[in-house]
């Protein structure tokens, strides 16, 4: 494939308000996970960006109004990302940029609440309540379409935990095939009941930070996230340099245990670049800290990589971000390509001893030309992106 | 873009089956708006079905079909789903569950996720094929249709475009109503074959204002196309019902995707 390159990105979770704040965050091996205090904790510990509660969007947009827009809008105004697509827009037009964004529960915390103030006679609603502009699964990208100023077809990408990762193939097909010029990739995921007690039920969180790769890990921290990125044909700086994905076709919420879905999409996204194994410098893992992913995931990197390849997981900085984890460890993977750095695990006291893939665990210094990102998702879907320098 | 349409499927109120609706879509039978709910998918073990709801049997019915029209074996080829509401009745339990402070069901929520269908249909089928779910409010087809063609040309490999809705229940019915219950499906290749219905030319413009021309040619279809997302696809269906030369357009947005239709067997007499 014809790489495309990332002219501009920034990125707004738990650890930080920018691509400067993650940098020292991941430098100084800063977790940002505390004990769940979000909605009527229900135990673990969670990765919270601050300030949304008082964040208040532009009035032409406070119609569409919900926590998941209020983090999206935040990331839009960090690292001069608007400035960016604005100048992109004088230059293409505001109808040949796209806008293909993934979320995974978009604004459904304003259902939870519109839910909590039902009218007990006859159980409609609250009037305030406007479905079409926060629960609504495409509230996040007519936001952001809004937010920009785009007139490109538009549309979020849901595949549960592998959506902001899909987005940028899909965001692909639409430039290659001349839909658009550009496209603005990545997307949103933000704390809300549904997650943290639906994966409570499925027993799936670490009741401390989670501790992704460690013998003892007990689960996931769900983090909550937005990140975008500006996805051109031409440009100066890193690359999208292959992608790949797949389906398990094994179960709704359990990865498949022998990784034949993950290691589909590995090698994919490595034929896809026309890179070998050997290409690879670093592996940022899905990594969530549950038993069965990084089990599953250990397998894939030995099957695809041997065990000489380092790989590591982010989530115990930023906690599992869930649809928006791709975007997230997008930008991660530029900070450790463009600073030559690899984040080892946080949180891992004694790595698993059934693992046999390079697992780092404390931050090494050394020169990295491309990284492979991992997203899976429920659902079975699996992607894998490879990004490197544009020559 | 062009592609060729190598098959069809629906499943509405009053269109059970292309077979079966192909006359009512060609204007030849009469459209009678009766309920059906879709065949049960038989490609699903006894224990998945059960878990399924009523969004994800649509879709993979309409998905089935599709593929068997096409002579592709369930699976082998990549997808893409499309559904503005995702399954309805899910969330809404799992909303009530939280309000009241009960603990969610985890099938529940493991069926909440918008990939729902798509998941379920690689399950079904044991396939490893890419596949993808997408959403945009009322513009969900148009975007759809533009999102399937533009991985055919890429990908240059046949693709499944499954689209499809449901209504939400109450009481988020009445912040989101919509019309009945409506899949389709179409199997998209980059070349032609024999059996081809149609070839299909699909073009985005965003500069023009917005007008959709996508309200099918039968007026007792129109409340339907207008109330259920998926829906907007029955003008496509008319066209390769009747097997004529059409152009329309679907509103996307503020913009709107420019649609070509090309039948590719001997159209009747009367056709352009």
């Amino acid at each position: 494939m014809r790489p495309l390159v990332l002219t501009a990105a920034t990125v707004v979770s738990a650890i930080g308000r920018g691509v400067g704040p993650t940098l020292h965050a991941l430098r100084s091996r800063r977790s940002a996970l505390r004990p769940c205090d979000f909605g009527g904790a229900s135990g673990g510990y969670i990765g919270r960006v601050d300030g949304l509660e008082s964040h208040r969007l532009p009035p032409s947009l406070a119609c569409i109004d919900c926590r998941n827009n209020r983090l999206a809008d935040l990331a839009l105004h960090t690292d001069g990302f608007s400035d960016a697509v604005a100048a992109a827009r004088d230059r293409y037009g505001a109808d040949r940029i796209a806008v293909v964004l993934g979320t995974s529960t978009s604004g459904v915390l304003s259902g939870e609440a519109a839910y909590r103030a039902r009218d007990p006679q006859t159980g409609a609603l609250p009037s305030s309540f406007d479905y079409g502009s926060t629960q609504d699964m495409f509230s996040l990208a007519g936001f952001v379409r809004a937010a920009l100023a785009l007139r490109g077809p538009a549309m979020v990408v849901s595949t549960a935990c592998a959506s902001s990762a899909r987005t940028f193939i899909d965001a692909r097909h639409l430039i290659e095939s001349n839909v658009c010029d550009a496209a603005i990739v990545g997307g949103t995921d933000s704390l809300c009941g549904m997650t943290l007690h639906g994966f409570a039920s499925l027993d799936l969180i670490s009741r401390g930070a989670c501790r992704p790769c460690d013998a003892d890990r007990s689960g996931i921290s769900i983090g909550e996230a937005a990140g975008f990125a500006l996805l051109e044909r031409d440009g100066v700086g890193m690359a999208l340099m292959g992608c790949g994905t797949s389906s398990d076709g094994y179960h709704m919420s359990a990865p498949h245990p022998r990784a034949t879905g993950a290691i589909a999409a590995m090698r994919a996204a490595l034929e896809a670049g026309g890179l070998s194994a050997a290409d690879i410098d670093y592996v940022n893992l899905h990594g969530t800290g549950t038993r069965a992913n990084d089990a599953m995931e250990d397998i894939a990197m030995v099957d695809v990589f041997g065990t000489g390849t380092p790989c590591s997981s982010t989530k115990g900085w930023t906690g599992h971000s869930l649809g928006a984890s791709g975007i997230l460890e997008a930008v991660i993977a530029g900070l450790c390509i463009e600073h030559g750095f690899i984040p080892g695990c946080l949180n891992v006291t004694r790595l698993d001893p059934d693992f046999r893939a390079r697992v780092i665990v404390d931050n090494e210094q050394r020169p990295i030309r491309r990284v492979m990102s991992n997203a899976f998702g429920f659902g079975g879907i699996n992607c894998s992106l490879i990004f490197g320098t544009a020559s | 873009m062009e592609a060729f349409v190598r098959s069809v499927s629906v499943w509405g109120p009053g269109l059970q089956g292309w077979s079966a609706s192909q006359p009512i879509l060609a204007g030849g039978r009469d459209y009678v708006a009766s309920d059906a709910s879709p065949p049960l998918p038989a490609l699903l073990s006894a224990t998945e079905r059960r878990r399924t709801g009523l969004a994800a049997r649509l879709a993979l019915s309409v998905a089935q079909q599709a593929s068997e029209m096409a002579r592709i074996a369930p699976g082998a080829i990549p997808s893409v789903f499309a559904t503005a509401n995702g399954d309805g009745a899910v969330v809404h339990s799992i909303l009530e569950a939280l309000a009241a402070e009960q603990p969610v069901s985890p099938t529940l929520f493991h069926n909440s996720v918008h990939n729902t269908a798509a998941g379920y249909w690689s399950i079904a089928t044991g396939s490893q094929q890419a596949t993808n779910c997408v959403a945009c409010h009322d513009s969900t087809a148009a975007v759809a249709l533009l999102k399937a063609m533009a991985e055919v040309q890429t990908e240059c490999r046949p693709l499944l475009l499954c689209a499809y809705d449901v209504p939400l229940p109450a009481p988020l019915y009445a912040s989101r109503p919509t019309s009945g219950s409506f899949g389709v499906g179409f199997v998209l290749t980059p070349e032609g074959g024999d059996r081809d219905l149609a070839r299909l030319s699909v073009r985005y413009d965003g500069t023009m204002s917005p007008s959709g021309s996508e309200m099918p040619r039968l007026p007792p279809l129109r409340g339907l196309a207008r109330g259920n997302p998926a829906a907007r696809m029955l003008r496509l269906l008319e066209s390769l019902a009747l097997g004529v030369a059409d152009e329309f357009s679907m509103a996307l947005l503020d913009g709107r995707v420019e649609v070509r239709v090309r039948p590719c067997s001997p159209a009747p007499a009367s056709s352009s």
